[in-house]
Order: C-alpha cells, then sequence, then structure tokens
C-alpha cells in the first residue's frame, strides 16, 4: 500500500516478491522460518500497528533463538514498515514501537530519517546476518531530500549503532529520530536568529544505542533535550536520560535533562487534537529555552 | 592348542527381513493412502528398538535428575511417544528439516544430538548441546531447529523452512510437529492457508496424545479430527505407537510434498505416560487404568519387540543385551551430565548477536558489564 516495493515485483517475480494474505502472525513466523533455513527475508509490515498481532514472532522466534542456540542458528531477517503517527489515522494506527522493541535484547531496531538514512540502513539491515526491526515513516515517504554522490553509489552502508551529528552546535543538545529530527532542525534555525546554537542528533539506532555521541555531545554543551514521537513513559527519552545519569555526562549538565516527547494519550483523530498530540517545533523550542533559561 | 569355536547362538538363524500387516490409515481428500504392509529387515527392526530404548530410558533417567532437583524449571518428557520421532526418522533424510514444539527430547536425540549432550543440557552445564543457553525446550542440530517454548510458533516457523526448500530447489521437506492443543491455533490455520496457496513442501504433523496439558481433546477441540483441520490440505491418520506405521506414513508424505502437490497434514495419534510436564502427576485427568491399558496394549517398543522376537528377526535375549547396553550409555551420560562443570560466568553475554564484532552488555547494575561475542 505504500509502494515502497513498486517496481520489485517486476524486476525479479514471484520467487523473491511475495504478496502474502493478511496473516500478520502466520506470514511473519514463515519469514522467520525461512531466515532460520539458510534466506535473507525482508518481511514488510504495512504499519508496525499490526506487527503486535505477530510481535511473539518476531522476539520469541527472531531475537532470542541465536541466544538459545548458542549461535547455532542465526535469523538474518529484516521487519520493516512505517511506525508512528501518520495524519488523521487515530488511534489504532498511530502507535511508535520504538520503545518496545528497542527494549530486547537479540534484536538491532534502527530508525531512519533521511533518504541516505533510509538507503544506508535498509542495506546494512539486509546484510547484517541478525534480526533487525526498521521503523520507517509513512509521512516522511513523501518528502524529497539531498543525497550526496556517495550515498548514490551502489554499496552505500550507514553502519548499524551509529548516530550522526546532523547540525553542530554549542549551547545545548537535541537528540531525536525519525521524523521529529526534521522539527529539531527547524527549531534550531528559529533559535540560531536568537543566538542559541542548538547541536542536533540524529540517533539512527535505536538499539543498539550510540549514546557515545550523545554523551560527547552533551559534555560540550552541558544541556540535553531528546525529541521523539513515541509515549513518554519508558520511552527512547528516557532511557538516554538514565544513560547520560550513568555516565561521565552526567557531571557537564548544568541543567536537568528534558524529554519532549509524544502526548500521553491514545492518538486522537480531529486534526486540532492530533496535532497537539505530537511534538512540535514550538514544543522543542519552549523545551530549549526552559533548560537554557532564556 | 586347538581353536574352539563356541557359538552360543548363530545369527545366521535370523530372518533377514519380515513383513507386516499394518493399520490402514484414515484418509482426507486422499484417493489412495499408504502402503498397509511394511518390509521391515532385522537391521533396520534393531535400529528401531535400540532408538526408542534409548529415548525410553534417557527420558526415565531425565524424571529421576528431575525428582533430584539436577534438572530445573521446564521438563516435558516423552515416553510412550517413541515411535513417532523413530518412525518419523525412519522415513526421511538427514538434509529434510524437522522443526517441533516442547517435548522435544527424543527429537533432538533421533537428529543425531547424543544423549550426554543433552542431558548436560538438562541438567544446565557447559557440555550441553546448546552450552547450557537454552535448556530443555531449546535445543538445536543440523536441520533440527528446535524446541520451541510458545505452543504453535513453531509451525508457521516450519512452513518458512518449507518456503526455503522450495526456493533453493533441493528436494528438501520440512516436517512441522505440533500436538493436539496447539492444532487450535490460529496462526497454525493462517499457516495451513499461506502452505496450500503456495504448495510449500511442509508435512504439518499433530501428535495427537489426546490430552493438552490437562485437558481431553473432547474438551478442547470441535472437532478432534486433527487430520482434517487442515481442510483444503489433504490429511491422513495414523497409528502413532507404531513404529512402521508412522514410518510408512511419513514415506508417503514425503513423496507428495517432494512431487510438489504441497502440504499435507498427519495426525499421528499417540500417547504420553507421564504428565503433560513434571508439575504435573498426570492422573487428576485421566485414570491411572487408562495408562495401564495403554502401557499393556499399545506400548511402541514392547510391540516392535514382540514383532520381531515372532518374526524370527531376533532373540529376546538379544533384545536384553541391547537394554543392557542402553542402560548403561543412559547411565554414562547421566554421569557427565552429573559432573559437566556450569558453564563459566563469561557465557552469560556471549551469543546475543551472529557474526558481529564483540561489545559489552549491561549486567544488573551499570558497573557490572558482561564481554558478548558471537
Amino acid at each position: 500500500a505504500m509502494q515502497i516495493s513498486r517496481g520489485l515485483w517486476k524486476k525479479y517475480g514471484d520467487k523473491r516478491v511475495i504478496d502474502t494474505p493478511i496473516s500478520e502472525m502466520g506470514f511473519t513466523g514463515i519469514a522467520v522460518g525461512a531466515a532460520m533455513a539458510g534466506l535473507r527475508p525482508v518481511c514488510e509490515f504495512m504499519t508496525f500497528n499490526f506487527s503486535m498481532q505477530a510481535i511473539d514472532q518476531v522476539i520469541n522466534s527472531a531475537a532470542k533463538t541465536c541466544y538459545m542456540s548458542a549461535g547455532s542458528i542465526a535469523v538474518p531477517i529484516v521487519f520493516r514498515g512505517p511506525n508512528g503517527a501518520s495524519a488523521g489515522v487515530a488511534a489504532q494506527h498511530s502507535q511508535c514501537f520504538a520503545a518496545w522493541y528497542g527494549h530486547c535484547p537479540g534484536l538491532k531496531v534502527v530508525s531512519p530519517w533521511s533518504s541516505e538514512d533510509a538507503k544506508g540502513l535498509l542495506k546494512a539491515s539486509i546484510r547484517d546476518d541478525n534480526p533487525v526491526v526498521m521503523l520507517e515513516n509513512e509521512l516522511l515517504y513523501g518528502v524529497p531530500f539531498e543525497m550526496s554522490e556517495q550515498a548514490q553509489s551502489k554499496d552505500f552502508v550507514i553502519p548499524i549503532g551509529k548516530a550522526k551529528v546532523e547540525r553542530p552546535g554549542t549551547h545545548i543538545t537535541l537528540v531525536s529520530h525519525s521524523r521529529p529530527v526534521g522539527h529539531c532542525l527547524e527549531a534550531a534555525a528559529v533559535l540560531a536568529k536568537e543566538g542559541v546554537e542548538c547541536e542536533v542528533i540524529n540517533l539512527r539506532t535505536i538499539r543498539p544505542m550510540d549514546i557515545e555521541t550523545v554523551e560527547a555531545s552533551v559534555v560540550k554543551t552541558n544541556h540535553l533535550v531528546t525529541v521523539e514521537g513515541g509515549w513518554p513513559q519508558f520511552g527512547v527519552g528516557a532511557e538516554i536520560c538514565a544513560r547520560i545519569m550513568e555516565g561521565p555526562a552526567f557531571n557537564y549538565l548544568d541543567a536537568p535533562a528534558v524529554r519532549v516527547t509524544g502526548a500521553d494519550v491514545p492518538m486522537p483523530y480531529a486534526k486540532i487534537l492530533e496535532d497537539n498530540c505530537l511534538p512540535q517545533v514550538k514544543d522543542i523550542i519552549f523545551a530549549v529555552k526552559k533548560t537554557l533559561n532564556v | 592348542a586347538s581353536r574352539v569355536v563356541v557359538a552360543s547362538r548363530n545369527y545366521a538363524d535370523f530372518a533377514n527381513e519380515a513383513t507386516f500387516e499394518i493399520k490402514k490409515c484414515d484418509l482426507h481428500r486422499l484417493e489412495e493412502g499408504p502402503s498397509t504392509t511394511a518390509v521391515m529387515t532385522r537391521e533396520e527392526g534393531l535400529h528401531y528398538y535400540k532408538t526408542m530404548q534409548i529415548i525410553r530410558r534417557m527420558e526415565l533417567k531425565s524424571d529421576q535428575l528431575y525428582k533430584q532437583k539436577i534438572i530445573r524449571g521446564f521438563c516435558h518428557l516423552y515416553d510412550g511417544q517413541e515411535a513417532c520421532c523413530v518412525g518419523i526418522e525412519a522415513a526421511i533424510k538427514p538434509t529434510d528439516h524437522v522443526i517441533t514444539a516442547y517435548r522435544a527430547h527424543g527429537f533432538t536425540y533421533a537428529r543425531g544430538v547424543p544423549v550426554r549432550e543433552i542431558l548436560a543440557e538438562l541438567t544446565g552445564r557447559k557440555g550441553g548441546c546448546v552450552k547450557g543457553k537454552g535448556g530443555s525446550m531449546h535445543m538445536y542440530t543440523k536441520n533440527f531447529y528446535g524446541g520451541n517454548g510458545i505452543v504453535g510458533a513453531q509451525v508457521p516457523l516450519g512452513a518458512g523452512i518449507a518456503l526455503a526448500c522450495k526456493y533453493f530447489g533441493k528436494n528438501e521437506v520440512c516436517l512441522t510437529l505440533y500436538g493436539d492443543g496447539a492444532a487450535n491455533q490460529g496462526q497454525i490455520f493462517e499457516t495451513y492457508n499461506m502452505a496450500a496457496l503456495w504448495k510449500l513442501p511442509c508435512i504439518f504433523i499433530c501428535e495427537n496424545n489426546r490430552y493438552g496439558m490437562g485437558t481431553s481433546v473432547e474438551r478442547a477441540a470441535a472437532s478432534t479430527d486433527y487430520y482434517k483441520r487442515g481442510d483444503f490440505i489433504p490429511g491422513l491418520r495414523v497409528d502413532g505407537m507404531d513404529v512402521l506405521c508412522v514410518r510408512e506414513a511419513v514415506k508417503f508424505a514425503a513423496e507428495h510434498c517432494r512431487a510438489g502437490k504441497g502440504p499435507i497434514v498427519m495426525e499421528l495419534q499417540t500417547y504420553r505416560y507421564h504428565g503433560h510436564s513434571m508439575s504435573d502427576p498426570g492422573i487428576s485427568y485421566r485414570t491411572r487404568e487408562e495408562i495401564q491399558e495403554v502401557r499393556s496394549k499399545s506400548d511402541p517398543i514392547t510391540l516392535l519387540k514382540d514383532r520381531m522376537v515372532n518374526n524370527n528377526l531376533a532373540s529376546i535375549e538379544e533384545l536384553k543385551d541391547i537394554d543392557v547396553a542402553v542402560r548403561k550409555e543412559i547411565e554414562e551420560a547421566a554421569q557427565f551430565a552429573t559432573t559437566d562443570p556450569e558453564p563459566p560466568l563469561e557465557e552469560l553475554g556471549n551469543h546475543i548477536y551472529f557474526n558481529e564484532p564483540p561489545f559489552e552488555v549491561r549486567g544488573p547494575n551499570q558497573w557490572i558489564r558482561y564481554k558478548s561475542v558471537s
């Protein structure tokens, strides 16, 4: 439905591009079994909300098998699809699963923002011999990004587990993943006019998380705001804050680390309500100013 | 000195093989079924006998070790069902694939893991077949994908393995086993649909031992004809206490799949002597009389023994000798399993990922870190 695989069936045929019935638990298990037996499947969920029906196969069959078998069975599979809020699709179709999948050892979880992220991370995920959950974003599918020469080359991969500093800054660190990275950059542009230089970090990978890049940034800027689309409790931002407290960067904080997240409610439908359930640029700017006491 | 040849028994006196009448299978959407006669050679008979006896004694030894608290957690024993895994293995090739649920010790042995490695895995030692990382429900070897703890989850996995078999085109099949309890899982019906749609070389095998934990089949299933539950998929109902019946039926099913006709469903009617697991005495939902009746009338090992002796394929003494050798093998394996050391603490972090450079894993607090190598 999202047309991400458009053209692939024509190029590779029935053997390699399989349309499935709407049986998530069944087809996810089939994909995982195929991976155990030597294939390298890419299993698409129309949205990650439907992955909940198959979550046992993702966690118990895919994520844990390498460990339980002491490394004798590998599961080189990619689970991909749009994650998080879209536009007006309401509560059952808008959940962000970064925290749920990021919680589980044995999985890798990536979250691309730009086109270069999407390409590099997908290639890296497919080449990885482990189960990778790739959390895309439906609203980003239609957004064009510049792509460097290097990014357009055939073997361009982005290492899983490495964050990227999208915009260097000196006064405060903004850490985000997926669509909110764009909002952070917008906020940074507005704040720059007022003399506040934000360093914007694009996590790119949720698990294993590159906390070292965040720590190095906090040591430099002394202030931290995390930004995500998911719910606040037990979320990506909560994990970042906990790790910052446990590490060397804590001593460099001049103010408590702060989280900007989705509102702690199921997603409503009406536009005004939905808009206010997700982090907007103004919310990020407000959090930055509060943290910096300006 | 003279050389005296003392022959206490002459193996040339035995028949080379014998033909047996076996029970006809109930058929669903099939014009013909497996053969109603089976030829068994002396060599085959001795092999089936020894294998079933090893599994029987291995399971009884596990019962003992569990009661001594040397085995912990879950332990689901297979005694009574030996004819299923032995008959299956006899009908397929080592290059075929098998996946089952948690009552897996018999299959683990049949697929090639030595008894000592199975018992050491149960006792959680480093010499266990998966280094103590898996335990009873998570044992693996080449072309054997466990050992799966979540009821029914192994069925879509098995169809996926069959999909890979079809993709690679090496004429291999996947045998996907589940119990009468799991047979009511929705994901199995999703799998039937896709396996039939895509003609996957998947043999679905329901080991119907009449009880899903403590619930009898009559109380769990609106239809207890498990071989028909695949609806549009052809099915066979087989006497799972007769190793030859199982063998012939699986041969038939494997031919069906290898011919590209798509999946097939088999129901093996079998019985477990133990309760569901070691925490279930197994007599609150069934009578001791019922268990005794199966033991005396349908025990798979006794059935085979009687057949072999009555058809001059072996003598009682010879089979007794095998019993003695089996006991010895199990004792030695148990010795190993109780004396081998536990895995080193360093093993805790390993094998989270496959083919990954070493990294650090967090322990119970931020200062405790383990190295993870794959």
